[in-house]
Parts: structure tokens; C-alpha cells; sequence
């Protein structure tokens, strides 16, 4: 990858221009002049120009993840705001959260002024998340208000769920008067019962503890029964299990204001994945069955799923080269997401567009239209039809934690343009 | 053999076991010997890598590495770097670079001992991971039984107790199933893991039927901790539905063989008068585990299948 300023002018030539906030799209020219969008589907070649031949590509909207954990402050040594903003950058995203889970956790304003201080040189931007309650404790809520006024966008104890409905049903109440969303890890920890893998025939077989579907299911019932009765914005993320699917899918009637995610490795493996106990495959909520599996990209299709977010959760190789119970759970996803979606579920591509940049930028408030003239370029250019194998040299991240080195993916990012920068991945 | 290592039963091949069970024979003759010694692995170095205590695996281990001649280092978490924050797979290069032939394995995680085959060269049996195997016990206990009844093929066992928790009951149903046996789990619904019918077994909660069924049965150790965590209510319940006494017995007709891996809990999973009756091959389990341990170990280390 090859990270260059943009030139004062240029032109990107004779792609597809994919509009996924339109649905349209259409053959020409992007024109940027001083990182603004300059003009959209002019045709023609224009002389003495910078120019990028986009012939055979589709040029889009910048991916945005709501939910990604870049460790800092505190475990640099994993992932830093800038490793993690070149991750980023190569899996065709231009804007990400970052979960509150780190050392010490992001739960005061201060923190989050940190984190948007630090944001303002990397090449991606950046938003942080507060924590919901202090020291992500579970008991008292933080300083939502400041938290907010700070930059934060969002609200979560991200990695721990809230165990107390009490606590949840406050910081649903509270949170609505900011019109932010409250991003519940939804499992139960005593339904979970430490378990370090879904609970069915592989974990029975491999000795590991399990932990059940309804354990994720009982608890997102629990956050939209809440949300439903104070009609607030909640956001379920990284849904692991059909039952979890089915419960998102039912109380969206009622309560508009729901939103939920789904990751890329979800969508990708099942427990099958885990009998030679790989730790890169141990995340929570953990992978699970080959009928979750397909249940989860039924609820794509349906739009039960708002957005995808890839839960990117670099940790290091020491760590991860332990035994399947003392390694950490989580892996990495920026750069292996788009290969991986656009594989496996096999949707048009203008809807999928929809799950990476349009949908997720409205869970969190940002502006939806990047075509318009004067915003500032945001753009992804990619191959949807390119097939290729992931190796450890596509990865940016500071941490090698996935399970996707070696699989075939289809569909690779070429180029991404964010904050006056072009990410050249050819 | 057709693997390197043992580390579980369940994609073992039965061939192999079978080797192995013939070979233990072999061996149980050289245990009845006055001198009950062999040269067979003279030269060779094995490693005796324990992160959890289990007194009787170690000692069956050393004593059957003895028997060949084979020089053995212990190595125990309590005596270990390991307290002080070494990591697992720098204690076990360690142990590599000092040029051993086989590392014999005990720890306290599932999956632990395939974890070690990718950091050394040497032959890995398992003795024990976590939840999962503990193949070695399972040979030794099929070897009981073929000794018992001269075959393994067509008898009905009944495994009773915790199977969610046992190593032992999964290297045993993967090994008997191979060989031919069929198998009933017989426990507290709350400790028998979910899907454990997909391994070919049937699972009730009602002892008489597994009494009245049964050729043997393998009486399985209850952790009383597992009734802190609330997985049964009382030891005077468990003994009431799952404990194996001589009254119990007494009810069915027909005599049939009673197994332990060990340590018992004598009075709670099993009697005394149980323990310690005719049908009770306990005691020839902990010898034919020092003759199967050392067929393991020769035939791993380069042996070849003794046949009698
Ligand atoms: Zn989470």
C-alpha cells in the first residue's frame, strides 16, 4: 500500500460511478479539486491532469465501521490509532469507531477529547465511543453528556455486556436526550458460562466450554424490550445467532430507532472452523453453526441488518499462539471485510454498498451524501469481480489475528481517498 | 503406526489400537517377570510435561518408561518457570532444544497437547487435556476388558457420572465405538454435554436400565466442586440416582464388570463393598495401564507390533 497527499486536482477516469445512497449508477468522471468533490460524470479525458484510470472499476463511497478496537490508549503494542487507520485504509474505509474498551477506558470526557486530538492526524477519521458506565464497571453511567459534547458518537461497554437491565434501562433513558445510540455487547455472562465457543456438537467435541445461542438471543430480547418501551436509539451489534436474528427482525416493527450489525466472519464461518482449535477463530460472541450461519445472511438480504462492522480486535501473536482457553478472544477484519462480504453473500453490489457506507453512516449521524459537490473526498474505488487470496502481506494492522490468511476472497479495493490522502493498493 | 503422535482417540485408527492393546499383552508378561525390565528404548529421552497434578498418570507413566529403559525427566507446573510468567511455548522449546525424543503431557486445557505438536519434533502422547482426551486411559481401560472377556467387539459398556467434564468418558466412547462396543451415558442431565448423542451414543438417566444392560460399566470420578457450581444438589442425591452400591446390584440378576479410572470417592459414586467385590477389575486396570502405557511408548518411539 502506497499512501501519497492528493494532488490539488485530480480525476478519476471512466469508472462506474455507484451512488448507494441513490441506488444509481452510471459511467464518467470524479473530479477532485483541493480534496473536495469537484464534479461527478463528466466524460471525456482532460490534458496536463493528474488522472487515475478507473476503467473496469467501481467508484464509491468510503466504507465506514461503527465498530472497530484500535487498543489505544493502553495497548499500543497491539494496534494504534494510526496502524489501525492503515488497516483502514486497505480495506476500503474511510471513517471508523472506535469501542471504549481500552486502558484505561474511554469513560470521561477528557478521553474522548484524547482520542479526536489524536484522530485529527491520522488518515482516516476517526470517532470515538464512550463508555456507558464508569470504568465500564456496569453500575454507574458516565458523563454521557460530556462524553458526547467531546465527540463521542456513540455509547457502549463494548467487550462487557450490561448485566443489570436496571443499568441498561437507565442508559437508554438518559442517552435518548442526546438522540445518540446505546451499543449493548448482548450476552448473557451467566447464561454464557464462560463459554469459549458455541455451544453444539463441535464444542462437546473438542472439550471446550460452550456457550449457547440464547445466551446472545435472551439478552438482545431483553435491550429491544427496553428500547422498545423508552423508544430509544439502540444498536445491536456483532448478532452471532439466528434467534438473535429473529428477535431484531420482529422488534424493528415496533421501535424504528433499532439498528443492528453483523460481521464478516459470521457471515463466513462456522464451528466446523474451530475443530483443530485455531484461536483465531475465537471471538465473541463466538462463531457458530452452519444454520446460524445462513440465518444471518437471510437477515442481510431482509435488511434485519443495517450495517456491517467487522469488530476489527487486533491482539498479539503471543498472545493468540497460547491454548484455545487462554487466548484472548477477537480477531482483525478491515482489510479482509470487503473480499469476504462481497463473497459470500452474493448480492447486488450496489445493495451490498449499502451495508458499508450509506447504512452505517446513519446508525451514527454522519453525512450520507459523499457525492455531493464540495463534500470532502471520501471515496473507495474498487474491483468487484477480482478474485485473490489473503495473505499476511495484505494486512496493515499492527496485529496478524485473523483466520482469513489463505482464503480466496472476491472483490479487492484498489484505491481509497480520505482526508487529502490516496491509500494506493495496487 | 500410522501416527506420530497420540494425542486423542477420535481420529485415531483402529488398526492401531489394536496394536497397541495386542502389544500391552505382550508387556504384562514382562510385568510378571521376576526382573521386569526390557531394553527396548535404551538411549531414548522422554519428558514427563505435567501443568496439572495427577499422581497415578505420572507414576504409570514413569514406572512403564522405566520398565523399557528409557531415561525420564519430570517436569511439573509446581517445580516449573512456569509460575514465574514463561509462557507455554517457551517452556516447551526449552524442553526441545534439549534433544528429546517423546513428551508425555498432562495439562489442564482442551486442545493443549495438538497445541504442542506445532512447537517440537519430538512424539506427543497426551495424558490428559483439559476436557477432551485422555486417550491413554482409554486404552488401558479396553485392555481391561479384553483381558475380561477376549474381545472388545459387540460388549455394551455403560460410562456413569460426569461426562461433561470427562476427558476419560470422550477418549473412551471414541475407543469403544471403534473397536466395536456400544455405548450408553449414564448421568445428572445436567452433566451429560449437549449433542453427545452425535457420537454414536445413547444417553438415559435411569441407572437400572444401564444395570440391567450392561456387560461393564466405567464408573467415572464426581468432582464435588461441580456441585458448588450448582450441577447436582447433594452427594446424598447423586448417590441416591447414580451411586454404584451393592443393594443396586443386588437387583439385577446378571454379575457384570465394574471399571474406575480413579481416585474413587468411595461412598459416593461407588461402595466399598463394590470397589472392592469379585466383579471389580479396578486394581487390574492400574496394572494393564502401566503394560499399555509402555506399548504406547515403544510402539510410538519405533517399536514394532507384537502379536500374540
Ligand atoms: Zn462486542
Amino acid at each position: 500500500m502506497n499512501l501519497k497527499k492528493l494532488p490539488k486536482k485530480l480525476v478519476l477516469q471512466g469508472g462506474t460511478i455507484l451512488d448507494p445512497l441513490s441506488g444509481r449508477s452510471k459511467k464518467g468522471n470524479v473530479v477532485i479539486e483541493r480534496n473536495k468533490i469537484k464534479s461527478v460524470g463528466s466524460t471525456g479525458g482532460a490534458k496536463g491532469e493528474t488522472k487515475i484510470d478507473c476503467s473496469g472499476l467501481v467508484i464509491t463511497h468510503g466504507f465506514c465501521d461503527v465498530h472497530v478496537h484500535f487498543r489505544e490508549p493502553g495497548r499500543e503494542d497491539k494496534e494504534t490509532l494510526q496502524t489501525g487507520s492503515r488497516a483502514a485504509l486497505a480495506g476500503g474505509f474511510t471513517r471508523v469507531c472506535v469501542m471504549p474498551n481500552t486502558s484505561p477506558p474511554l469513560d470521561t470526557p477528557e478521553s474522548i477529547r484524547f482520542i479526536v486530538e489524536k484522530a485529527e492526524e491520522c488518515p482516516v477519521h476517526i470517532h470515538p465511543i464512550g463508555a456507558v458506565t464508569k470504568g465500564q464497571k456496569g453500575q454507574e453511567l458516565t458523563e454521557v453528556q460530556g462524553i458526547i459534547s467531546e465527540g463521542a458518537v456513540a455509547l457502549s461497554d463494548d467487550g462487557l455486556p450490561i448485566s443489570d437491565a436496571q443499568v441498561m434501562r437507565l442508559a437508554l433513558e438518559y442517552t435518548s436526550m442526546f438522540d445518540k445510540p446505546v451499543i449493548n455487547h448482548a450476552e448473557d455472562e451467566c447464561l454464557r458460562n464462560n463459554g469459549l465457543m458455541h455451544e453444539g456438537e463441535i464444542s462437546t467435541r473438542l472439550g471446550l466450554a460452550g456457550n449457547p445461542s440464547l445466551a446472545e438471543a435472551i439478552m438482545i430480547q431483553r435491550d429491544l424490550e427496553l428500547a422498545n418501551m423508552i423508544q430509544a436509539k439502540l444498536h445491536v451489534p456483532h448478532v452471532s445467532s439466528a434467534g438473535g436474528a429473529a428477535n431484531i427482525r420482529r422488534m424493528k416493527k415496533l421501535n424504528p430507532n433499532i439498528t443492528a450489525e453483523v460481521t464478516p466472519h459470521h457471515l463466513f464461518f462456522n464451528d466446523q472452523a474451530l475443530l483443530e482449535y485455531n484461536t483465531n477463530f475465537k471471538v465473541a460472541p463466538p462463531i457458530r453453526t452452519e444454520d446460524d450461519r445462513k440465518e444471518l445472511i437471510k437477515a442481510v438480504k431482509d435488511g434485519t441488518f443495517d450495517c456491517i462492522a467487522t469488530d476489527h480486535a487486533p491482539h498479539t501473536i503471543d498472545e493468540k499462539e497460547a491454548t484455545f482457553e487462554s487466548a484472548p478472544f477477537g480477531m482483525i477484519g478491515l482489510e479482509s471485510c470487503f473480499g469476504a462480504v462481497n463473497k459470500v453473500l452474493d448480492m447486488p453490489l450496489k445493495e451490498l454498498l449499502k451495508l458499508l457506507t450509506v447504512n452505517p453512516r446513519r446508525v451514527m449521524g454522519f453525512e450520507e451524501d459523499l457525492f455531493k459537490i464540495g463534500c470532502a473526498a471520501e471515496l473507495t474505488i474498487l474491483d468487484p469481480a477480482q478474485e485473490w487470496i489473503y495473505k499476511e502481506q495484505n494486512i496493515y494492522s499492527k496485529s496478524r489475528n485473523t483466520p482469513f490468511i489463505g482464503e480466496k476472497l472476491k472483490g479487492k479495493v484498489r484505491y481509497t481517498i480520505s482526508k487529502g490522502t490516496i491509500a494506493d493498493l495496487n | 503406526m500410522q501416527e506420530k503422535h497420540l494425542l486423542g482417540l477420535e481420529h485415531y485408527p483402529a488398526e492401531d489400537i489394536v496394536s497397541i492393546i495386542d502389544t500391552a499383552f505382550s508387556f504384562r508378561e514382562v510385568l510378571d517377570r521376576p526382573i521386569k525390565k526390557v531394553p527396548s528404548l535404551q538411549g531414548k529421552t522422554i519428558v514427563n510435561l505435567f501443568f496439572e497434578n495427577s499422581t497415578r498418570t505420572r507414576i504409570s507413566f514413569e514406572l512403564a518408561q522405566k520398565r523399557l529403559s528409557a531415561d525420564t525427566v519430570n517436569f511439573s507446573a509446581s517445580s516449573s518457570s512456569l509460575k514465574k510468567g514463561e509462557s507455554f511455548k517457551d517452556t516447551v522449546q526449552n524442553i526441545e532444544a534439549m534433544k528429546i525424543d517423546a513428551v508425555v503431557m498432562r495439562h489442564p486445557d482442551p486442545g493443549a497437547s495438538l497445541h504442542l505438536t506445532k512447537y517440537v519434533d519430538a512424539v506427543v502422547i497426551n495424558a490428559g487435556d483439559g476436557t477432551h482426551e485422555h486417550p491413554t486411559q482409554a486404552i488401558l481401560d479396553m485392555t481391561s476388558l479384553q483381558e475380561r472377556f477376549g474381545k472388545v467387539k459387540g460388549l455394551r459398556i455403560g460410562i456413569i457420572g460426569d461426562i461433561m467434564y470427562s476427558r476419560v468418558a470422550r477418549s473412551n466412547i471414541y475407543g469403544l465405538k471403534k473397536l466395536g462396543a456400544e455405548v450408553i451415558l449414564c448421568g445428572p442431565t445436567t452433566l451429560i454435554p449437549p449433542h453427545i448423542d452425535s457420537l454414536g451414543v445413547r444417553v438415559t438417566h435411569d441407572l437400572d436400565e444401564v444395570l440391567d444392560w450392561a456387560d461393564a460399566i466405567n464408573v467415572l470420578r464426581i468432582q464435588l466442586e461441580r456441585m458448588d457450581r450448582g450441577l447436582f444438589p447433594s452427594v446424598r442425591e447423586y448417590r441416591n440416582l447414580f451411586g454404584i452400591t451393592s443393594e443396586r446390584l443386588k437387583k439385577h440378576k446378571k454379575e457384570i464388570v465394574i471399571m474406575h479410572p480413579g481416585p474413587m470417592n468411595r461412598g459416593i459414586e461407588i461402595d466399598s463393598s463394590v470397589a472392592d467385590g469379585k466383579e471389580a477389575i479396578i486394581l487390574d486396570q492400574v496394572l494393564n495401564g502401566v503394560a499399555s502405557r509402555m506399548a504406547i511408548l515403544y510402539l510410538l518411539l519405533g517399536g514394532k507390533p507384537e502379536n500374540n
